[in-house]
């Protein structure tokens, strides 16, 4: 019975990562219809603008100039890079995606892995290909419930997750912005006659979305501090296959396909050897769209966003 | 006047004359990016090392000349694709008489194909996987093998600890891993009996969560866990198993002797044991004066693979001047070169003596390295074939 909430335990951290970076995903194609493919690099963009915030602060604190307790510099630096982050994914946004707005759909998508490529090569052509560590800001603690050891690592990474996800399901629902994507992802061509920027809020999506990746990118970063240019890519494929599996679009679906995807990563390679773990897990999944094509909470065609 | 002509000439004809010689291309096929990339860097400055002695030396003297030497450095990306084109590239396109690497097995089994293939000697200073070099009379290697690291390891943690359950994590993607984490197993069921290995756990390259595994490992009943794994994996799996709650050793193998393994891993990896080829705390002669010089010029105390891949210059270098001449014709020379490299007989070099005479794989002693509280690998023991 340990074993099993062991492995609970360590779903729920590795399916928040999903989670998180599924809602880019989901967001994004939610409203302008487009998969963001270089939505895994910018987690790993995210990751970095943390790894270096956090550095910047902890140097500060070291030498005295502004000495900060480790849980400020760590709530500073998720803000701090959760912001400076979601510049990065509306100048994405804007450079690369904007043109191509009324191109057709695989253009778009093309874009996406080209931007990816560009931020991994640019990130390994600037930084080197050394593994960056991120800084240790939480001392990991152990606590052990009959055989079950928990750390306090892991209960924030998966209350912060799930804080997030809440905090955006309140911004689309009640803020007039959210609004404004709501209306956009129901009918693209009245929604500007109506007086909103469809620039302004492509923009504000792929923040929003880009802001997610970096929190992930830095709760990541501190469950696995080893920090590497290409550590977007595998994770950014798996966090989209949430996005498709919870229904494209959908919020709550993005969230609870991610935590689904943890469980199943995590108990089939408790179940079956190790090896097969990708090739079961993603098997179990290709059949559940076999007879939910649209994902839990898609629909066919109209209203593509449930936000 | 007439002296400044005279000079002038002097120094045109010697120029001359030096042009006139073929010069020695040497090849390095090093993982400079990718998974591994600090791997790459302490191949890259150990042959630059090498290279800035021949240049003080005016060239490699061979039968009584001095030759130029120019190292080629072609990036493998810690791919094996990217290593067989590599290879490729140096042997038919810049023809280089000899290529030093790959260093990881991974890159250094498909790389080897190509040059066995292409009768082009090739030595790989750090590659342990016996597939390297088996059946390919024109590939070397500088290190020990893992059919002996297995057992080296196996012994090791029997007579220090007296463990009979072991646990083993490894990726079963990547040939080195692989291969070393079979031979483990073997070695420890032949001592424990079967069963044994009471969790044979695998992942795949690049995933960075393994705690279903570790998970897994700890529910069986495993005394140790023996994880052959790269530097930055280790430092993730060492931090997972302690926050799972393991407090029991964690075992490794060469592939740990990184001077990246501590900065990336911490206080987890303290106390820590793993077999390797040469340890850098407590060195002493030639050994200790390469480690001096190298940490002078790039900051930092070698790994193993600057340590190997400086002998497998060394052998290089013994081999191209037991050679006697370089004709200037690649096949002549490169032929040559293979066969005085088969003929080197107690090479002395700073991680032990090498013999190629036996086979193209020297019998060497392993080391067991400890990891101290200050992150410093230290010797604990050395454990000969």
């Amino acid at each position: 019975m340990a074993f099993f909430f062991q492995n609970v335990v360590n779903a729920l951290q590795w399916g928040s990562f999903y989670a998180l970076i599924a809602l880019g995903y989901s967001m994004v194609y939610g409203v302008l219809m487009l998969f963001n493919f270089a939505h895994g690099d910018i987690f790993m963009t995210g990751a970095y603008i943390g790894f270096f915030v956090a550095t910047l602060f902890v140097g500060l604190s070291a030498s005295g100039i502004l000495v900060l307790p480790n849980w400020l510099i760590l709530i500073l630096t998720i803000l701090l890079s959760m912001f400076l982050t979601s510049f990065v994914g509306m100048l994405v946004e804007r450079i690369a995606y904007r043109p191509l707005r009324g191109a057709p759909r695989a253009s778009a998508a093309i874009t996406g892995l080209m931007v990816g490529i560009i931020l991994e090569t640019g990130n390994l052509a600037i930084l080197g290909a050394r593994r960056q560590k991120f800084p240790e800001l939480i001392v990991s603690q152990t606590y052990n419930i009959g055989d079950v050891s928990v750390t306090n690592t892991k209960i924030m990474i998966v209350l912060v997750s799930i804080g997030l996800m809440v905090a955006l399901h309140q911004f689309v629902r009640r803020t007039k912005w959210g609004m404004a994507m709501r209306a956009m992802a129901y009918d693209f061509v009245v929604v500007p006659l109506m007086g909103v920027s469809i620039n302004l809020i492509a923009a504000l999506t792929f923040g929003l979305g880009s802001a997610l990746a970096s929190a992930a990118g830095i709760l990541f970063g501190i469950a696995y501090p080893v920090l590497d240019p290409y550590m977007g890519i595998l994770f950014g494929w798996k966090a989209f296959v949430a996005a498709i599996l919870g229904g494209r679009g959908s919020i709550l679906g993005a969230a609870l396909a991610g935590f689904l995807l943890g469980f199943i990563e995590i108990f089939v390679a408790t179940i079956f050897p190790s090896t097969l773990r990708d090739l079961i897990a993603y098997s179990i999944i290709l059949i559940i769209l076999t007879f939910r094509p649209h994902g839990f909470f898609g629909e066919p065609y109209s209203a593509q966003l449930r936000l | 006047m007439s002296i400044t002509v005279s000079l002038i000439f002097a120094i045109l004809l010697s120029a001359c004359g030096q042009a006139a010689q073929p010069t020695i291309k040497i090849g390095v096929n090093a993982e400079l990016t990718g998974d591994i990339p600090k791997v790459g860097e302490g191949t890259k400055y150990a042959a630059e090392l090498w290279l800035e002695d021949i240049k003080a030396a005016g060239g490699l003297e061979v039968g009584g000349k001095k030759y130029q030497v120019e190292l080629i450095i072609e990036d493998n990306e810690s791919k094996a694709e990217s290593a067989v084109a590599a290879n490729t590239k140096l042997i038919t396109q810049d023809e280089v008489l000899v290529i030093v690497g790959p260093q990881a097995s991974k890159q250094a089994v498909p790389a080897g194909e190509v040059a066995n293939n292409y009768e082009t000697p090739m030595i790989s200073p750090w590659s342990t996987n016996p597939n390297t070099t088996k059946d390919r009379p024109w590939v070397f290697r500088a290190c020990f093998l893992d059919p002996f690291q297995g057992p080296v390891v196996a012994n090791f943690v029997t007579e220090e600890f007296g463990f009979t359950k072991a646990g083993v994590l490894y990726d079963v993607a990547s040939d080195y891993p692989k291969g070393l984490a079979e031979f483990f197993k073997k070695a420890w069921e032949d001592l424990h009996g079967p069963g044994s290995v009471v969790a044979y756990e695998s992942f795949t390259t690049k995933d960075t969560d393994f705690s279903a595994q570790l998970t897994k490992i700890k529910d069986a009943g495993a005394e140790f866990i023996f994880t052959p794994q790269y530097y930055n994996e280790v430092a993730l799996i060492v931090k997972q198993a302690h926050q799972l709650g393991w407090d029991k050793p964690i075992v490794g193998s060469d592939s740990w002797g990184s001077s990246e393994l501590i900065p990336l891993c911490g206080a987890d990896c303290y106390g820590l044991f793993f077999s390797t080829h040469y340890a850098a705390a407590g060195a002493t002669g030639k050994t200790k004066e390469f480690i001096d010089r190298y940490n002078a010029k790039y900051g930092y105390v070698p790994d193993d693979v600057g340590a190997l891949t400086w002998d497998a210059f060394g052998l290089v270098q013994q081999a191209i001047q037991n050679c006697g001449k370089i004709t200037g014709d690649v096949k002549t020379d490169r032929k040559c070169i293979r066969d005085a490299l088969a003929q080197i007989k107690a090479y002395d070099g700073i991680t032990g003596k090498m013999d190629f005479t036996q086979g193209n794989d020297p019998i060497k002693c392993a080391v067991i390295v400890k990891i101290s509280d200050q992150g410093e690998f230290t010797f604990y023991k050395s454990v000969c074939p």
